[in-house]
């Protein structure tokens, strides 16, 4: 993924949430990407930075989770964490794996004064 | 930089229609601009270096403005909302409605230091996908689309894959029999709408300008002018891109990912955030099988390890072999859309 789109998204709904919350400024947010979400954490970190500049998050502490990725195999119908999509069942060594989670890109929380 | 792919200020254009209206002045953050920017909007804004606009349709963005004079200074609390205009330095007038509802702070400079004496930290549970704003557009156009009860395709796939010419392909062969209409999206020109009108079916193109992806504010922008072809199909082919596009929902019932036999078995592990939000992959181009090396099975393969349930079909638009069965597919997702509210 464009970590710049998700950035100025981000950045945007954050806005969005500062005005309905009546707050002034931001001083900390807390996101969460999946491990399977296809985003370099660094670059987002980088580039939300730079969309944040000049509004209320400028500066703002910025708090990556990432969550681990989740599939539940077909072949030895279990679910299991995976590192990688196409990665092989650990389990099992099957191939066959329904992602279930790991690929969210989730504003959770925002400190604001 | 655009607030909706961030990959490039490039100007956005729907056909005929130039998305940056009357806003001349520079963005840094720029909004979804298509037809939310016309000169009366609510917003809501900060005046501490940028400005933080809350649109009443829903629309969030923060832009700079260069350089010109607001007559209005925000020292206290509004009740209400009021109307107001301002005049750019180029001459260009806004007349907005703002609702100052809330404590922004507007005509003073405040520090860090400021905050934390003025005011208590409180933390925000949002819990809000970050594409939210793109995934709302996307949940209205799939509404209008069921309303008129069109099948929407979203087709992706990298550059030069042959998505354009198996569209001309397949309007050849079904465009008298159903209601057909194409969204074409490239960066530049409108040489692939062109193709596409030749044949009769109506299209319309989407520059992107430096943008590598169409996003659902443009198709909803696209399908006004274009109208959607009741219990029809309506194709959408994206920039050629195996990457963005992935994450950018349009509305559409599915993803169609296109692959020619050219580009290798290993296509789907590179890119699989694309292969495992597709319906269905198309292998294109097997009239040039006798020439190469591929080993289609592992392609497919590759693709099942990536998303167990994708459909698979191969296909020439040019010999025209499979060329069938990936009609009956259009036929049968089409006749499942009628079929369904």
């Amino acid at each position: 993924m464009h970590e710049i789109s998700l950035a100025t998204a981000l950045i945007s709904l954050v806005h969005e949430q500062a005005v309905a919350a009546r707050a002034r400024r931001v001083t900390r947010l807390v996101i969460e990407i999946g491990a399977l979400s296809h985003v370099d954490t660094h670059a987002l970190r980088f580039a939300v930075d730079a969309a944040a500049l000049g509004g209320p998050a400028e500066g703002a502490k910025v708090e990556i989770q990432e969550p681990e990725g989740t599939a539940y195999c077909l072949d030895c119908e279990s679910s299991v964490a995976i590192a990688a999509r196409g990665a092989p069942c650990p389990r099992c060594g099957g191939v066959k794996l329904l992602v279930q989670g790991g690929d969210e890109m989730r504003l959770k929380e925002m400190e604001v004064v | 930089m655009c607030g909706t792919c961030g990959c490039g200020q490039g100007e956005k254009r729907v056909e005929d229609l130039h998305l940056h209206q009357a806003h001349d002045h520079p963005h840094s953050i720029v909004g979804l601009h298509a037809g939310s920017m016309e000169g009366h909007h609510d917003h809501l804004h900060q005046n501490v270096g940028g400005q933080v606009h809350s649109h009443t349709d829903g629309t969030a963005g923060a832009h700079e403005h260069a350089d010109h004079d607001h007559s209005h200074e925000h020292g206290h609390d509004h009740a209400h909302g009021h109307e107001h205009s301002h005049t750019h330095p180029d001459g260009t007038t806004h007349s907005h409605s703002h609702s100052h509802e809330r404590a922004y702070a507007s005509s003073h400079q405040h520090t860090r230091d400021d905050d934390a004496a003025a005011g208590e930290t409180r933390l925000l549970s949002v819990e809000r996908d970050i594409l939210a704003r793109n995934d709302a557009v996307a949940a209205e156009n799939r509404r209008a689309l069921q309303a008129a009860k069109t099948l929407a395709l979203n087709l992706v796939s990298s550059p030069g894959s042959g998505k354009t010419a198996l569209l001309v392909e397949t309007l050849k062969r079904i465009g008298d029999k159903y209601r057909l209409a194409v969204i074409e999206g490239d960066q530049e020109t409108t040489a692939d709408a062109d193709r596409i009108r030749a044949t009769g079916v109506p299209a319309i193109q989407i520059n992107t300008g430096r943008g590598c992806h169409l996003d659902a504010d443009l198709v909803r922008t696209a399908m006004a002018r274009l109208g959607t072809p009741a219990n029809g199909i309506l194709f959408i082919e994206n920039v050629g891109n195996l990457v963005c596009p992935a994450g950018f929902d349009l509305g559409e019932a599915y993803k169609v990912v296109i692959v020619s036999v050219t580009e290798g078995e290993d296509k789907p592990l590179k890119y699989s955030g694309m292969f495992a939000a597709s319906a269905l992959m198309v292998v294109t181009k097997t009239d040039l099988l006798p020439h190469l090396d591929i080993d289609i099975d592992r392609l497919i393969e590759n693709a099942r390890r990536i998303n167990p349930t994708i459909g698979v079909l191969k296909l020439s638009a040019k010999s025209g072999e499979g060329m069938d069965r990936w009609i009956h597919w259009l036929e049968t997702a089409r006749a499942l859309r009628l079929a369904t509210d």
